[in-house]
């Protein structure tokens, strides 16, 4: 048979941890058959060879905060046959999308001694905001192995299997006991995406959901259950802002609560 | 007079968004610029209002390499601030996840990011094909790390276990017995790799750095101890203000820190190992010997040997902490916020990350300061390559510029955490 052309990979960062990239890297058992596999053609993280596009398969990490990043990322979608963005920034503008809430400018003199040396937007946006991404990877880190799952459905022209339902379906599938049930400690399972696998109640703690809303989420409702729990507005308005704040259930449901 | 420029537009191999500018005119180096374009996430800023309890969460997310060092900076401040000092069990648990994280860290630069800077090859994929042995070893090694810290944290990246007071769910001996087979595997496996980083080629390039780190009276830092140098600091970490300054530059979103009395310094494996070879296991000292290393060591090119050998250390520590290892009866001790200030400092792999927290009485942080290594390296990173380039004038600009990005590389530079840092441009007229 024929040798194929292998698929060519692109990393991009915007802004984030690098921890969603590093997932890729801390595939130990599963990178030496990826390479294999696929063209590493641009992923500075791990290499100073950086390879010309177009690419097969682009993934994107973080959010838009500057202005020269909101153009950046036309250029990466125009260079980019699939676009998928990995990760709670790219996917609802991650943890610095709290500025979104307040005045950036307040945020910055916080910071930095020379506010005007730094060039920022007021919002943190997810890359969906600025152009058409093909799927979106959640997690506050991505699962390794769901990464391994899109980047080979898509490589084989299938739809990723990550399923839109809540940690709560993890939970019961694994039979860890409820928290909330069982130990009245407040948890965001119910609303909160599946894909870590309901780690959190299995190390006797509530979700912090990470992984952001799931499909159609009744945050409401979990709010009222919180409250009888003896959570206050004030805790409900910090819980849902979060990693995943301006993924909009969560917004609004945070925006409820606020005095 | 002929002047050029060398830029490196997106350095590669490092954690985060940076550049490097080097403008020569002649023979002579007129400026050199680490620039930081990782766009500001603000962290200190929206830690305001938070609750105490939140920090380790929010602050892991700085770092996707270190996340573990975020979280004990964080635990170790408010526990301070609170009154309440962790022992016992509990305390070793934390020493432990901190070797995982260790063992990890070091591996992916030592393996992945810097041993293809020797070998001369861009990546580490490109290197596989050549020393697939290694790699392989690199990434087994590399995994033990991260088990380490899947199995007490939940999760490699971010973990969900750490808590202010302790863990959510403690491990028992049983769960922690399968690492330690793994370990004795490693603890070999990273004997290799200091013999083996020992013989990479080394410039000669040495200077009088002044080097701090944490040292505590009974062990090799990580979580504890007093901010010494070998030029004469001594300070407990609550005066880390008095004696440490923060810069804000034009050309870049990560402040540099520096010593208010003599400027820059060195943070990390090179300032840890010269301050603390005593406090080093022995088959760690031993290695380091054979390997050519003194008690001191100045070459920063020669750090990735020092990484090495820290990575023997840890595996050796975890693999003592394990065996020592009994199940605590609580998984965390009670903490009752106060209106208080909280000072924390502990070794991340890259070197010291500094938080500072002041709490109400309810237990909302008023204001958070974090000073992360990479911040407090970037001054002498520069200096480093003021001093580099004339002696690479006679090189191509491509090789000037893979030599410079080297020497960036000795410091494993987390540009992500420093934001709060790389391309790089040489300029010749």
């Amino acid at each position: 048979m024929a040798s194929k052309r292998k698929p060519k990979l692109a990393v991009w960062k915007f802004a984030s941890c690098d921890g969603c990239q590093l997932s890729l890297l801390d595939c130990e058992d599963e990178l030496l058959s990826l390479v294999d596999a696929i063209e590493i053609a641009y992923f500075p993280e791990a290499s100073r060879a950086m390879v010309k596009g177009p690419y097969d398969l682009s993934l994107v990490e973080g959010s838009i905060t500057t202005p020269h990043d909101a153009e950046r990322i036309h250029r990466i979608r125009r260079a980019s046959k699939t676009l998928v963005t990995i990760g709670a920034c790219a996917t609802a503008g991650g943890i610095q999308a709290l500025r979104n809430f307040k005045d950036v400018k307040e945020f910055v003199s916080i910071v930095y001694a020379t506010p005007a040396y730094i060039e920022t937007l007021n919002k943190s946006t997810p890359i969906a905001d600025h152009v058409f991404v093909d799927f979106e990877l959640r997690g506050c880190p991505i699962n390794k192995s769901q990464l391994l799952e899109v980047i080979s459905a898509l490589l084989h022209g299938r739809k990723p299997n990550t399923p839109p339902h809540s940690v709560c379906i993890e939970c019961k599938r694994r039979g860890v006991v409820c928290v909330m049930v069982a130990h009245g400690t407040p948890c965001l399972g119910p609303v909160t995406h599946a894909g870590c696998n309901a780690l959190c109640p299995s190390y006797h703690r509530g979700c912090y959901g990470c992984f952001g809303p799931m499909e159609t989420p009744n945050t409401n409702s979990l709010s009222a259950w919180w409250s009888r729990l003896g959570v206050g507005e004030a805790d409900l308005v910090r819980v849902f802002r979060g990693f995943n704040a301006y993924a909009e259930p969560f917004r609004k449901e945070s925006e409820a609560h606020e005095v | 007079m002929k002047s050029k420029t060398i830029k490196v537009d997106y350095l590669a191999r490092v954690e985060g968004e940076g550049s490097l500018m080097i403008k020569l005119k002649g023979d002579q180096v007129v400026d050199v610029k680490l620039k930081i374009f990782e766009p500001p996430r603000f962290f200190e800023a929206f830690l305001r209002g938070r609750h105490y309890s939140e920090a380790p969460d929010i602050t892991a997310r700085i770092c996707g390499i270190c996340p573990i060092a975020y979280q004990m900076s964080a635990v170790h401040a408010m526990e301070h601030a609170c009154g309440v000092v962790i022992d016992g069990p509990l305390r070793a648990l934390r020493r432990l996840i901190y070797c995982g994280e260790w063992i990890e860290s070091h591996t992916l630069h030592i393996y992945m990011l810097h041993a293809p800077d020797f070998l001369g090859y861009a990546d580490v994929m490109q290197m596989a094909k050549d020393y697939p042995d290694h790699v392989r070893r690199g990434l087994q090694l590399k995994k033990i790390g991260n088990e380490i810290v899947r199995l007490i944290g939940g999760r490699e990246i971010h973990p969900i276990n750490v808590r202010v007071g302790g863990f959510y769910r403690v491990p028992t001996k049983h769960d922690l017995a399968p690492l330690a087979e793994q370990l004795k595997w490693a603890r070999e496996a990273a004997l290799e790799t200091v013999r083996w980083t020992a013989q990479f080629p080394f410039p000669e390039f040495d200077a009088d750095y002044e080097f701090v780190a944490l040292r505590h009276p009974d062990e090799y830092p990580l979580n504890q101890g007093r901010l010494v140098s070998n030029k004469g600091l001594d300070v407990a970490v609550e005066e880390f203000d008095q004696h440490f300054v923060e810069h804000h530059v034009a050309y870049s979103n990560a402040l540099h820190s520096t010593l208010k009395e003599r400027g820059a310094y060195l943070v990390g494996p090179l300032a840890r190992y010269n301050i603390n070879f005593d406090k080093l296991s022995p088959i760690a000292q031993q290695a380091a010997r054979e390997a050519g290393l003194g008690p001191s060591c100045r070459n920063p090119f020669r750090s990735i040997i020092v990484r090495s050998v820290e990575t023997l250390y840890a595996c050796d520590e975890a693999l003592r902490l394990i065996e020592a290892y009994q199940m605590p009866d609580q998984p965390a001790v009670a903490i009752e916020p106060r209106a208080a200030t909280g000072y924390g400092c502990t070794e991340a792999p890259r070197g010291i990350l500094y938080h500072r927290y002041r709490l109400d009485d309810q237990g909302t942080i008023l204001d958070a300061k974090i000073v992360p290594p990479t911040s407090q390296n970037q001054k002498m990173i520069e200096q480093d390559l003021w001093r580099l380039v004339p002696e690479l004038m006679s090189f191509s600009d491509e090789k000037i510029t893979w030599q410079c990005e080297q020497a960036i590389r000795n410091y494993d530079p987390c540009i992500s955490c420093a934001t709060h840092f790389l391309k790089l441009h040489i300029e010749r007229e």
